[in-house]
Order: C-alpha cells, then structure tokens, then sequence
C-alpha cells in the first residue's frame, strides 16, 4: 500500500519530469492553493509558468471536531499550474494517475463540467470535475480571469483533493485511517488540528480581536497599494515595490474573514460589503502586479 | 458528379446539457451554405454527414456595360482589357459596349474550406473560453483535431491553431488517438475504438444494459439523457449500499444519487426505494468489480454524511432557527431571511391564513440554517417540511413547509394544502413587491431571480386553489406600475399559453378586471362556452360599433330618459334589455342580437334633436355597462 507521503512524492516526481518547479507549500494560511502567489500573481502576464505543490488549504467553517469521516477543516491540496496549457494537458493529468498505480482500464473516468470560481478574487475559469468511479478527485480548470483582468495566456490548473485521492487508493472510509507513512495514521498527524481548530473557529475566537486585525491588515494592504508607483517614470521604484508583502495583507484578510464567517459573526449586511473590501485588494494587487512585471520587461 | 461531406469537430469534454443545442445551432449554419447535414455528437465530437455535395457551384454568367458606343477608342480598349478580353470581342447591347463576363463555379472544396473556420466559431454556446491565448478564438472548449472531409479530400483549413484533416480519435482509454478515417468507414472505426457516435445507440446501449441487470428504476429521461451526453461508450451497472440508510428520508436519498452521483435509484416490487442503485459508466466493462466497489464507497460517504447532517440538525429544532435567520441573506438590500419570515408571516395573515398556515411561515425558512439543506441546497422545503414532521409539528404545518416551493414548474402541482398554498403566495409576492422596489425587474431573457417563475406559480395558485379574496387583496394592493403590468402579463400568458384561451377572449375579459382570478376563469371559461353560438360574434361587432360610436360623439354620461325614445326599434331594443336584465349572459346575447341589429338598421342614432341623440346614446351605454363585469366584447377579434 501507498502511504499518503508516497503518493505526494509521486506526484510532485511526475509533474517535476514535466517541466514544473516543486515548490513548498506557502507560509500564509490560504482557504485554496489558487490563492497562493504562485498561482494567484503567476498566472497573470505572459511569461510561462509551470509549478505544483501541496498547499494546506483551510476553511473553518468545513470543520467538523474531527467527528466527520470525510470532511475537514484543513485539507491537503495539490495544485498544479501549466501556463500555457499544453494541447495534451488531460492527457498529461491522466498519466499523473496512472503514476500513483490507477489502471485507468480498470476504472471509470468522467469529466463532468464545473465552472471555477471565486468572487473574493475577482477571477474564476471553466473546466470540469474529474470522477474516478463516481468519487470527484480533481477540479481541472482553465483559467480566464484573475484579479478582474482577463488572462493573456490560458493556464491550465490541476487541484487535486489528496485526502480523497489517498482514501481512495488505500480503501479506506475515514480520511483520519488514511496510512501517512508507515505506522502513523492520517489522525495521527491531524486529528488535534481538527479537533483545536473547530473549538477555535466556532466557539472561542473572539470577533472583536477578529475584526480588529481584520482592519489591521486590509489597512496596510491598502496603505501599500496606494503607494504604488503610478508613473512609468519610476521604473526602479516600481520594481522594488513591495507587493507581494501588500497580497500577504490580503490573504490574512481573507482568513480572517473566513474565521470570522464560520463563528457566525457576519452580519447580513456586512457579509457582501467585506467580501467586496477584500477583493479590492486582491484586483488592487492584481492590477499593480500586472503593471510591474510589464514595467520590468 | 455529387460527393458526401463529413465534418467533426473534435474537443474537449462538451458540457452534457450544451450539445443538442450546438447541433442545432451547426445545422442552422450549413443549411446556410445549402447542406442539410445529418448531425450527431459525443462530449467529445460534433458531426455533420450530408451527401450530394456538388463538385463545384454552378457557373455565373454577368452582363457587364462599359463605355457608350460613342465613347474614343481608348476608353473600349480600357474597357475590354480589363474584363480580360480583346476590343472585338465586346459586345454592343443599345448604347453600350459590354461584356459577358463568364465565371466558373467555384470548387466546393474551396467554398468549404474558406467559410467552415467561421462557421466552427459561429456555433451558439450559453458559455464560451479562449485558451490559446487573450486574442484567441473562443469555443466551448479546446478544440483538438478537425477531420474535414468532401469526397476523399481533406478540406483544408486551420482553426486555433488546429490543421483540419482526416484523422480522428476514438474513446480516452480504450482507443487509439490519430486514426485515420475515410467517409465511409468513419462511423465503423470509431465503434472499434469504444465510441458510439449514435446519441439514440447510446441510450439503447443504456436501457439494454439496465434492463439486462433485472433491477426496476424509477424512470428518470432528464438523468438518462444527461448519460448519453456524458459517455462515449455506455455500460450500466448496479451496485448496493446498507440497508440502514433506508431509515433516512428517500428524497434525501435519491437527491444524494441523483444530483450529486447522477445514479438511477432502484425499486423494489412495491415501488419502495430498494438499497441498490444503477451508475452508467464511460468505458465497456467493469471486469474486476473495482468500479462498483469505487461507487459504493463514494454513496456510503455521502449518505453517511447526509445521516450526520441529519442527526446533527435534530439537535436544534425549526422553530429555535428563527433567529439564525438574521444571518442567511435573502437579497443584499431586502434585508435577511429573519425579515422576510417576518413579512411573510404578517402577509399570510392577511390574507386570512389559521394558526397552522402562521406557524409555517414562521418556520418556512428555518431550514436554510440546516447542515442539510446547506449541503443539498436542492431540498429546501423538503428538509424543513421532513425535520417539521419529526419535531411533532401539525400535519398542515408540515406539510405547508415541504410545499412552500410548490410549483417549481409549469408541469409541478401547487401546494396541496391552504396553508401551503398561502405561505407560498405570500413568499412569492414578498419576494416580487421588494425586487421591484430596488429596481430588479426582469428584462429580456434576464431573470437571474427567476421573477418570472415565482409569478407564474402565484397565478396559479390562486387560480387553481380558487383564492378569490386573497387575489383581490394581492392583485388590488399593487402600487408598482411596473409590477402591475409584469403581473398582467403573467396572468395573460397563463391563460393563453397554459390554459389556451385565444387572445381575444383573454383581452376582453380582462378588460373587465383580472383582480380576481378564479372569477376571471370563470367569465373566460363561459367565454368560451358562449363564443361559437351564432348570435355571439354579430352581437360583439355591433358592441365594438357602439363603442366607437360612443367614443366618437364624446359621449359623457348624460342622464337615460325613457320618455324620449320612439316607438318601434327603439323602444323594442329599450324593452328587450330590461326584459333580461338580471338574466345570464348566455340567454342575452340571443335575445338581444336580433334588436340591436334591428336598431342600428333602422334607426339613426346621430339624430338631429341633441337630446335625443344624447338619449340614444346614452341607453347604448347602459348596454355596454350591463356587460362590463362580465367581458368587453369589442376586444372579440371578429370576421365582420
């Protein structure tokens, strides 16, 4: 039996032999690998890219005490970015099956439409859910737009749900008996995550402290923005901006606010209203992104 | 000489739902070019066959006038070189030289390869991509390989980068790729390579194989025909799962199959939900079991997760939700689902809903609090009526809950209850009045609140639940003119296009009030009754004559004075209508055609004494008005 690290190594060997940079998982808690800087800055302009990692992705209000077999707070995702998207990029994503031992001829496999998206983000694609034997193991999506701005070159993004994909391969019904590597269990290694992070979450964060930092980071992110150099003029200046510390801001916020959503704090009211402040920032960072590396060309 | 013509498109997994529409829309554009082509896809193919293509077009021929006759020779000369022809070879037709211009009829092949790139990106899509870049064409999804065929010919062109050919790709797994194809061996070699091309030899493939498994589904033609779609090579099998899940609601059960695993659910004998469901694969067989194992641990999940969320909601009933509520937007500037429960509640109350019709209300939307519904969104009311019943609630009350969404289309019933009935009008008409308040007002085809929808289900819930009062108090109540006239229309395309009144007979009773719907029925069905007896279309001519007639003398209400009529038609049209008066209108109208047309025939009605004449009109409108409640008659379209 494949352990869970196994089937990562596997993986990231099969995507590294195609041309991708491993890289590690980004140090800023994200609700989706897509939102990391590797996938969310790199798509944008024209310059090639081709990354995979596994990014734990949170999302408090999915967590269940570690009571729920099948579904967690933070789950294990690995991304994949092809841009441009090869003419063979199914085909290369079912040889990455094919490499953690799924005989494709033993099994069944549908792409069935789903249409990515995230309003937070201002950027969203189309493409499918990948079913192995009814059990959707991949979201495959070309990307159009991010940050508001649509794309001048079409990235093909693989996220796999590797929890799902290990139970799968293992025959297991509970992510938590998933093997990790040989002798510890999947709850071994997260079940006090789970566990912790749902008391927090949901009964002990305190809004206020909450909303607090929320206003904290969305001001510096927005601090950063507006210091961004307008004038072509200031090429330097523009090419030491610090804006991939003004995106960490912005992913805070997006935590927070996720944090803050799942302890029920969010009002009817303010719910849109902050989902539109922290997509300001994520379009502003787009935006300036964008203009920065075209400025360094 | 006439040659067959194939073309397929070859692409990335097609939305199912989108193909039959892009074949239309295909067709449409080869007809275009004079090609009724036969049309058939896979997700991953759209073909056109057609045979009898010409070689070539037609030749033209084209008479082109030069320079007068008159003109110096310089100008023939100038004339006749550039059609490519010397001077003597001009013609002269009256006062001009000219030149039959001849052309031959361009090759097919040609005429094919210049207008199918165009035609390929014209294929209508609810949603398109690009993918070779920002400026790139856009389509469905990537296109991958063209073969384009006339005769033995390639037809040549490129599209997205894509060099059209000859060569096809067969199923994902069990084909090759780069296959090359001719006309006639094109359906045949794709079979060999696990593609089934026929969409009607798919569903045949479906249904044998289900029939072959001896299980009895519940027949479902949208899911079927979602599967045909969705593979290229079908095979049914059956799996199982536990019993015990049995113990959870079936419409939770068969949502989580249906929706969420797209599986037919099974029967038993009895027409119980059997522990068994039918799952259609992509590929020919399932030789080890591996994929029935795989799909009855993702239902186990699944339905082990419903029964989590099932037993994690008992434990904070409906009627503790309520003030959750305040947290579930209903629509950013309407304010919460706590609001809306609030107005809703007094609304039913109004119009005059018992204990039990408030108390739903009150708990309609508890549900969307629920893990349940917040899971399977699809089940809301159903959740909330099944967790109504379990908490002891009355049967009216719960069962108005699980109605409140009721009908969902034009072919769903409405609720069964009152108290269904009146919490779904008041939410319906809740959610109307505040759309139209901000603005939000369907326009086009865009209805993204489906506005359109919720009317239709109010119309017919009064109308069918016959809700006189409550149709006066809601229809009367309107005071946006917009929502008033979006209602008119509403209550006009029900009874035209659902109920199938003509058009004029829905004009002319609604022009005597649409307040109260189940009277407005009433008038249009005897409408109906009474349209085809002879005396009916004549006596709606001479109304519409008498309309005119008053609108055209200005006619403001001047007193009737019996003393003033003459004797003869006059006086017998005057006695007539007082003699039915009161009468039904069905024994009017033959009592009264022969007098009023023996009036318009023999009396004047512009008389020169003013107040005779105001006189006489005056009694016309008196008829008009005795008919008013019932239908304007000279909105009947008549053939006088």
């Amino acid at each position: 039996m494949q352990s869970f690290q196994e089937i990562i190594f596997k993986l990231k060997a099969y995507w590294a032999q195609r041309g991708c940079i491993i890289q590690e998982p980004y140090d800023v808690e994200v609700g989706a690998g897509t939102m990391c800087p590797e996938t969310f800055l790199r798509v944008l302009g024209p310059k090639p890219y081709r990354v995979a990692y596994v990014q734990p992705s949170r999302r408090p209000a999915d967590g269940r005490y570690g009571e729920n077999p099948n579904r967690l707070y933070k789950h294990s995702q690995l991304q994949v970015i092809l841009k441009p998207s090869p003419d063979d990029a199914i085909e290369q994503y079912l040889g990455s099956l094919e490499a953690v031992g799924i005989d494709l001829t033993q099994h069944d496999i549908k792409f069935e439409e789903d249409n990515w998206e995230a309003p937070t983000l201002g950027a969203w694609g189309v493409g499918w859910q990948v079913m192995l034997d009814g059990l959707e193991i991949t979201q495959f999506t070309y990307f159009q737009q991010c940050g508001g701005i649509d794309l001048d070159v079409v990235p093909a993004e693989l996220t796999y749900g590797l929890e799902r994909l290990a139970a799968f391969l293992q025959v297991k019904d509970s992510v938590y008996d998933i093997e990790w590597a040989p002798g510890f269990t999947y709850g071994d290694v997260r079940l006090q995550d789970e566990l912790q992070f749902s008391v927090y979450n949901f009964e002990m964060a305190e809004v206020e402290t909450l909303w607090k930092l929320f206003a904290l980071y969305e001001g510096e992110a927005a601090r950063l923005l507006a210091l961004y150099p307008k004038s072509s003029q200031e090429a330097t200046q523009k090419a030491r901006f610090p804006l991939l510390p003004a995106y960490d801001q912005v992913l805070k916020c997006s935590n927070l606010f996720n944090t803050l959503d799942s302890r029920g704090a969010i009002s009817v009211t303010e719910r849109v209203g902050v989902i539109q402040r922290v997509r300001k920032l994520a379009v502003g960072v787009a935006h300036a992104w964008a203009d920065q590396q075209g400025a360094a060309q | 000489m006439s040659l067959p013509f194939l073309l397929e498109i070859g692409t990335e997994e097609i939305p199912d739902w989108m193909i039959p529409g892009a074949l239309e829309s295909l067709h449409g554009q080869l007809e275009g070019l004079g090609i009724a082509a036969r049309m058939v896809a896979t997700p991953r193919r759209l073909t056109a066959r057609a045979e009898g293509l010409p070689e070539r077009l037609p030749d033209t021929e084209e008479r082109v006038t030069g320079p007068r006759r008159t003109a110096p020779e310089k100008a023939v000369e100038g004339f006749a070189r550039k059609q490519g022809v010397a001077p003597a070879e001009l013609s002269i037709e009256g006062e001009y030289y000219t030149h039959l211009r001849k052309t031959a009829g361009r090759r097919m092949i040609e005429v094919l390869a210049d207008s199918l790139p165009g035609i390929i990106l014209k294929i209508a899509f609810p949603k398109t991509m690009y993918w070779t870049g920002k400026t790139g064409p856009r389509f469905i999804r990537p296109i991958r390989w063209i073969v384009a065929l006339l005769g033995a010919d390639v037809i040549p062109f490129e599209l997205a980068g894509v060099q059209s050919g000859n060569e096809t790709s067969g199923h994902r797994r069990l084909g090759s790729a780069h296959i090359p194809v001719t006309i006639g061996n094109y359906e045949q070699t794709l079979r060999d390579n696990f593609v089934i091309l026929s969409a009607t030899e798919r569903r045949k493939k479906i249904e044998d194989g289900i029939a072959a498994l001896s299980v009895r589904l519940k027949p479902d033609p949208p899911l079927l025909e979602t599967l045909v779609y969705l593979t290229e090579y079908p095979t049914p099998i059956v799996g199982e799962f536990d019993p015990k899940f049995l113990k959870l609601p079936k419409e939770v059960l068969i949502t989580v199959m249906r929706h969420h695993q797209k599986y037919f659910s099974v029967e038993d004998e009895s027409g119980r939900l059997a522990p068994q469901f039918v799952a259609v694969m992509n590929t020919d067989a399932d030789h080890e079991g591996l994929v029935r194992q795989g799909n009855e641990r993702v239902l186990h999940a699944r339905f082990n997760d419903a029964r989590f969320f099932w037993q994690t909601d008992q434990r904070k009933k409906l009627a503790d939700r309520v003030d959750d509520l305040a947290n579930v937007t209903f629509q950013a500037e309407l304010g919460s689902y706590l609001q809306k429960t609030r107005r809703v509640a007094d609304l039913v109350q109004d119009l005059g809903g018992n204990e039990h019709a408030r108390r739903a209300a009150c708990l309609a939307k508890c549900d969307l609090t629920t893990e349940l519904v917040k899971e399977f969104t699809e089940l809301q009311g159903v959740v909330g009526g099944l967790y109504a019943k379990a908490q002891g609630e009355p049967e009216e009350v719960w069962r108005a809950i699980r109605e409140q969404y009721k009908p969902e289309n034009m072919e769903d019933s409405i609720p069964g209850t009152r108290a269904g009935q009146l919490v779904s009008l008041a939410d319906r008409f809740d959610t109307l009045r505040g759309c139209f308040r901000i603005g939000l007002v369907p326009s086009g085809s865009r209805d993204p609140l489906g506005l359109r929808r919720a009317a239709q289900g109010a119309v017919r819930i009064l109308v069918e639940g016959k809700l006189s009062r409550q149709s006066v108090k809601l229809l009367t109540d309107i005071v946006h003119t917009q929502l008033k006239e979006f209602l008119e229309d509403r209550v006009k395309f029900y009874f035209r296009d659902v109920r199938g009144f003509a058009y004029d007979e829905v004009n002319a009773a609604m022009a005597s009030g649409w307040s109260d719907l189940p009277d407005l029925e009433a008038r249009l069905l005897r409408l109906r009754e009474i349209r085809p007896t002879p005396n009916f279309e004549p006596l709606a001519a001479s109304f519409k004559r008498i309309k005119n007639i008053l609108r055209q003398a200005e006619f403001s209400g001047e007193p009737f004075n019996p003393a003033l009529l003459e004797p003869g038609p006059e006086h017998e049209l005057f006695a007539e209508i007082n003699r039915t008066a009161g009468q039904p209108i069905e024994d009017r109208i033959g009592a009264l055609r022969p007098k009023v047309d023996l009036f318009f025939d023999k009396v004047l009605v512009n008389a020169p004494d003013p107040a005779v004449r105001a006189n006489r009109l005056a009694m016309l409108h008196n008829l008009l008005e005795q008919f008013r409640t019932f239908a304007d008659f000279s909105e009947i379209v008549t053939n006088s």
